[in-house]
C-alpha cells in the first residue's frame, strides 16, 4: 500500500515537471532502444546463420591449394603443389570421412531451345548431392560411370530451371553449355541463399570429367577445391586432422614445412560472417551502454535537484512521523518510474528501429518475444534503482529540523 | 484525547537537559540544564527573548532532536536517546506539531495534507479519508477539504495544520509561534480553537512572543539564556470571550 502511494506521488511529481522529466528520460529512452535493436538483430542474425548452417551441412570441410594467407601475403592461392585428382581418392580412406568430391567451377552461358541464361557451372562427382544433403526433385543425379565416361549430362538448380523452362518439366530436354550440348537428367530441390547471401539454386552441375574435358578443354589432373563431409558433426575435428596428415604425407612435407593447402570448415566460415555482424551490432551495444550510463547519471542529477527543491517538504514529512524508509521509498520509486517510463518508450522505439533495420538490411528475421520487452523493463528498473538510490538516501537522511528551516 | 497517564507520573519530565550546537570549532550552548514537568491536560505557554532557546526546547520535547545531556521521559518512557526511526514513531503516535509558517504541502489538498500522518501510520485509504474529514470538521473546515493551501487564508491554513496535528489523536500538541504569521483577529480564532481542544483533554505547549497570546495559557514558562527563569500558574483568559468582545467593537465601528 505504501508502494502504491509512493507510485501516485511519483507520477504526480513527474507530471508537475513534464519537460524536465521527458528530457531526463531521454538517455534511458535511447539506451534501451539501442540495446533492444542490438539484442533483436543479434538474435536474428544468429538464427539466420543457424538456418544457413543447416542448409549447407555443418560437417563439411573445404580444401583449397596454397598456404593460408593469414598475416600477410605469404603463399597465396595457387602457389605450391596443386590439389590432385588422386588426393580425392586418398582422403576417402580417412576413417572420419564419409564423402569426398572434387569441385571445379566456371561460369557459362546456358542455352535452351529459345532462352539463355548466364549461370555458375560446377563440375563434381556422384556423391556431391549426398555430401550437400541436397535432394533431387525430379529425375536423378549422374552416376560414377557417367562421370568416368565424360557423359554429356547435367543437373539443374531450381533457379536455372525456372529461368529456362518456367514450370514445365526439363528432364530429358537438351541445353547447350558453352558449345557442348547435354541432356538434362535431373533437377535439384530449392535450397535458398548461402551464408554469403548468394542464390545456391542458380547453378548447373556437370560430371567433373565432362566439365574438364568438354567445357574447359583441359586435360590436367588438378582440382580447384575438394569438399569433404565428415561422418558426423562431432567427427569434424577428427576428419580435419586426418585430411591434413594425409595431404601432408602425399605432398611430402617435412615437419618444419607449412601446409601447402588450406583447410576450412564451413561452420567456421559462417561464424566469421556472424562475427562481422556482431562487430556491427557491438558498436550499437556500446552506444546502448553509454546512453544508459548517461541516462542514469541524468536521473541521479535531476533527483538530487528534486531532493534539494523539496527539502522543506521532506522536513514536513519527517516532522509528522515519516521514517527514513518512507522517504527513501518515495524518492526511489520516483527515480524508477522516471526510468521505466523512459524504458517503455525506448522499447517501443527499439522495436520500431529493429523492424526498419531488418527491412533495409536484407530481411534478417526479427521476432519480438516478450522476453525483449521484459529485458527493456528490467534494465530500466535497474537503472532507476542504481542511480536513484543515492539521492533517495540523501533525502531520507536529512535532519528534520534543518530540512524544516530550509528556504 | 488519547489515554490518560497515571496521576503519579507527569506526561513529560525533563531533567538537567542541555543542548550544545557545534558550528565548526564553536560550541553554542542553547540549553544549559533545564528541569521541567508538564502534566496531562495542561495548557503551557513559553516566552523569552529571541535566541533564549525556546525553539530548541520545543524541538527536544517534540522528539525532532536529541539533547546533548540530561533525561527526557515521555509518558514514563525514556526517549532522550532513541534512534531516528523510533523518534519518528513517537512523533507519529504521541505528538502533533503546528508551525509558525503552517508547513502544509503546497499543491496538495487540505484533505490530503490532513491524511498524511495516517498514511505513515499505515492506515487504509477509506478509513484515512474518513478520519481526515472528521478532523477537518473539528477545526471548522469541512467544506474546504478539496482546497489547496494557496486557495486558503492564513488562518484557514493554520487550522488545516491543526487538523493534521490532531488526526492521529496525539497526547500533546506542540506549537512554535502558531500565531506569528496571523493578524490579531485570526490569532484569537486559533487560540479559541486550541483552548477548546485543551478543554477536551489535549495537552498544549506553545511558544509565543506576545503576552496577549500567552495569557490564554494556564501556565507560563519564561526561558532566558537556556534556563528556566520563571514558571507560574494563573487563571487563563478566555479566547472565546476575547473574540466576542472583538466582534462587539467591530460592530460599534460600523
Ligand atoms: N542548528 C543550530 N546550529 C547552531 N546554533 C543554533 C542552531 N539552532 C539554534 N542555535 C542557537 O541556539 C540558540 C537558541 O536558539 P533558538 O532557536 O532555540 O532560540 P529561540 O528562543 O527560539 O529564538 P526566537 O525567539 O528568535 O525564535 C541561539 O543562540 C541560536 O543561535
Ligand atoms: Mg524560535
Amino acid at each position: 500500500m505504501m508502494f502504491l502511494m509512493a507510485l501516485r506521488l511519483a507520477l504526480r511529481s513527474l507530471l508537475r515537471n513534464r519537460m524536465r522529466s521527458a528530457l531526463t528520460a531521454l538517455g534511458v529512452i535511447i539506451g534501451v532502444a539501442a540495446l533492444l535493436v542490438t539484442v533483436v538483430l543479434g538474435e536474428g542474425t544468429r538464427k539466420m546463420v543457424a538456418a544457413q548452417i543447416a542448409t549447407m551441412g555443418s560437417a563439411i570441410i573445404m580444401i583449397v591449394p596454397g598456404a593460408s594467407a593469414q598475416g600477410g601475403f605469404m603463399g597465396g592461392t595457387g602457389s605450391g603443389r596443386p590439389l590432385q585428382r588422386d588426393d580425392v581418392e586418398a582422403i576417402l580412406q580417412a576413417r572420419a570421412v564419409r564423402y569426398v568430391v572434387p569441385v571445379d567451377r566456371t561460369v557459362a552461358q546456358v542455352v535452351s531451345s529459345n532462352l539463355n541464361w548466364q549461370t555458375p557451372v560446377l563440375g563434381t562427382t556422384t556423391d556431391y548431392a549426398a555430401l550437400r544433403d541436397w535432394p533431387v526433385a525430379r529425375g536423378r543425379f549422374f552416376t560414377a560411370a557417367e562421370n568416368e565416361s565424360a557423359a554429356k549430362v547435367c543437373v539443374l538448380g531450381h533457379t536455372v530451371t525456372q529461368n529456362l523452362f518456367g514450370d514445365s518439366d526439363p528432364v530429358g530436354q537438351q541445353v547447350r553449355v558453352k558449345q557442348m550440348p547435354c541432356e538434362i537428367i535431373g533437377v535439384l530441390a530449392p535450397k535458398g541463399q548461402s551464408a554469403m547471401g548468394s542464390d545456391q539454386d542458380d547453378i548447373l552441375i556437370l560430371p567433373s570429367v565432362t566439365l574438364r574435358t568438354r567445357v574447359l578443354n583441359q586435360n590436367r589432373q588438378y582440382v580447384s577445391t575438394i569438399m569433404v563431409a565428415a561422418t558426423s558433426e562431432d567427427d569434424l575435428a577428427q576428419a580435419e586432422s586426418e585430411v591434413v596428415s594425409i595431404l601432408r604425407q602425399r605432398h611430402k612435407l617435412t615437419d618444419d614445412q607449412e601446409n601447402d593447402f588450406t583447410v576450412r570448415n564451413l561452420a567456421e566460415l559462417v561464424q566469421t560472417q556472424q562475427k562481422i555482424v556482431e562487430t556491427q551490432t557491438g558498436m550499437l551495444r556500446n552506444v546502448a551502454a553509454v546512453s544508459l550510463l548517461v541516462g542514469g547519471i541524468g536521473i541521479m542529477n535531476i533527483m538530487l535537484v528534486s531532493v534539494t527543491e523539496r527539502t522543506r517538504e521532506i522536513g514536513i514529512r519527517l516532522a509528522i512521523g515519516a521514517r527514513e524508509r518512507d522517504i527513501l521509498l518515495q524518492f526511489l520509486v520516483e527515480a524508477v518510474v522516471l526510468s521505466v517510463l523512459g524504458g517503455l518508450l525506448g522499447t517501443g522505439l527499439g522495436a520500431l528501429a529493429a523492424t526498419l533495420f531488418s527491412k533495409l538490411g536484407g530481411g534478417m528475421p526479427v521476432d519480438f518475444s516478450p522476453f525483449w520487452m521484459v529485458l527493456g523493463f528490467g534494465v530500466s528498473v535497474a537503472i532507476g534503482v542504481l542511480f536513484g538510490f543515492y539521492p533517495a538516501r540523501k533525502a531520507a537522511r536529512l535532519d528534520p529540523i534543518d530540512a524544516l528551516r530550509y528556504e | 484525547m488519547g489515554d490518560a497517564v497515571p496521576s503519579s507520573e507527569p506526561l513529560l519530565r525533563l531533567s538537567k537537559i542541555t543542548k550544545v550546537y557545534t558550528r565548526g570549532d564553536l560550541a553554542v550552548p542553547a540549553l544549559r540544564g533545564l528541569d521541567l514537568q508538564i502534566d496531562s491536560g495542561e495548557f503551557v505557554a513559553v516566552m523569552g527573548p529571541s535566541g533564549s532557546g525556546k525553539s530548541t526546547l520545543m524541538n527536544l520535547i517534540g522528539c525532532l532532536d536529541r539533547p546533548t545531556s540530561g533525561s527526557y521521559f515521555l509518558q514514563g518512557r525514556d526517549v532522550a536517546q532513541l534512534d531516528r526511526d523510533a523518534l519518528a514513531q513517537v512523533r507519529l503516535r504521541t505528538l502533533g506539531f503546528v508551525f509558525q509558517g503552517f508547513n502544509l504541502l503546497s499543491r496538495t489538498t487540505a484533505l490530503e495534507n490532513v491524511e498524511l500522518p495516517l498514511l505513515y501510520a499505515g492506515m487504509r485509504s477509506m478509513e484515512r479519508a474518513e478520519r481526515a474529514r472528521e478532523s477537518l470538521a473539528r477545526v471548522g473546515l469541512a467544506e474546504r477539504a478539496g482546497h489547496t493551501p494557496n486557495q486558503l487564508s492564513g488562518g484557514q491554513q493554520q487550522r488545516v495544520a491543526i487538523a493534521r496535528a490532531l488526526v492521529t489523536k496525539p497526547m500533546m500538541l506542540l506549537a512554535d509561534e502558531p500565531t506569528g504569521n496571523l493578524d490579531s483577529r485570526t490569532s484569537l480564532e486559533v487560540m479559541a480553537l486550541l483552548q477548546e481542544l485543551n478543554a477536551e483533554g489535549l495537552t498544549v505547549l506553545l511558544v509565543t512572543h506576545e503576552p496577549d497570546i500567552a495569557a490564554f495559557a494556564g501556565r507560563l514558562l519564561l526561558v532566558k539564556d537556556g534556563r528556566l527563569r520563571a514558571d507560574e500558574r494563573r487563571p487563563p483568559h478566555s479566547a472565546k470571550q476575547a473574540l466576542a468582545e472583538w466582534r462587539d467593537t467591530e460592530e460599534e465601528d460600523r
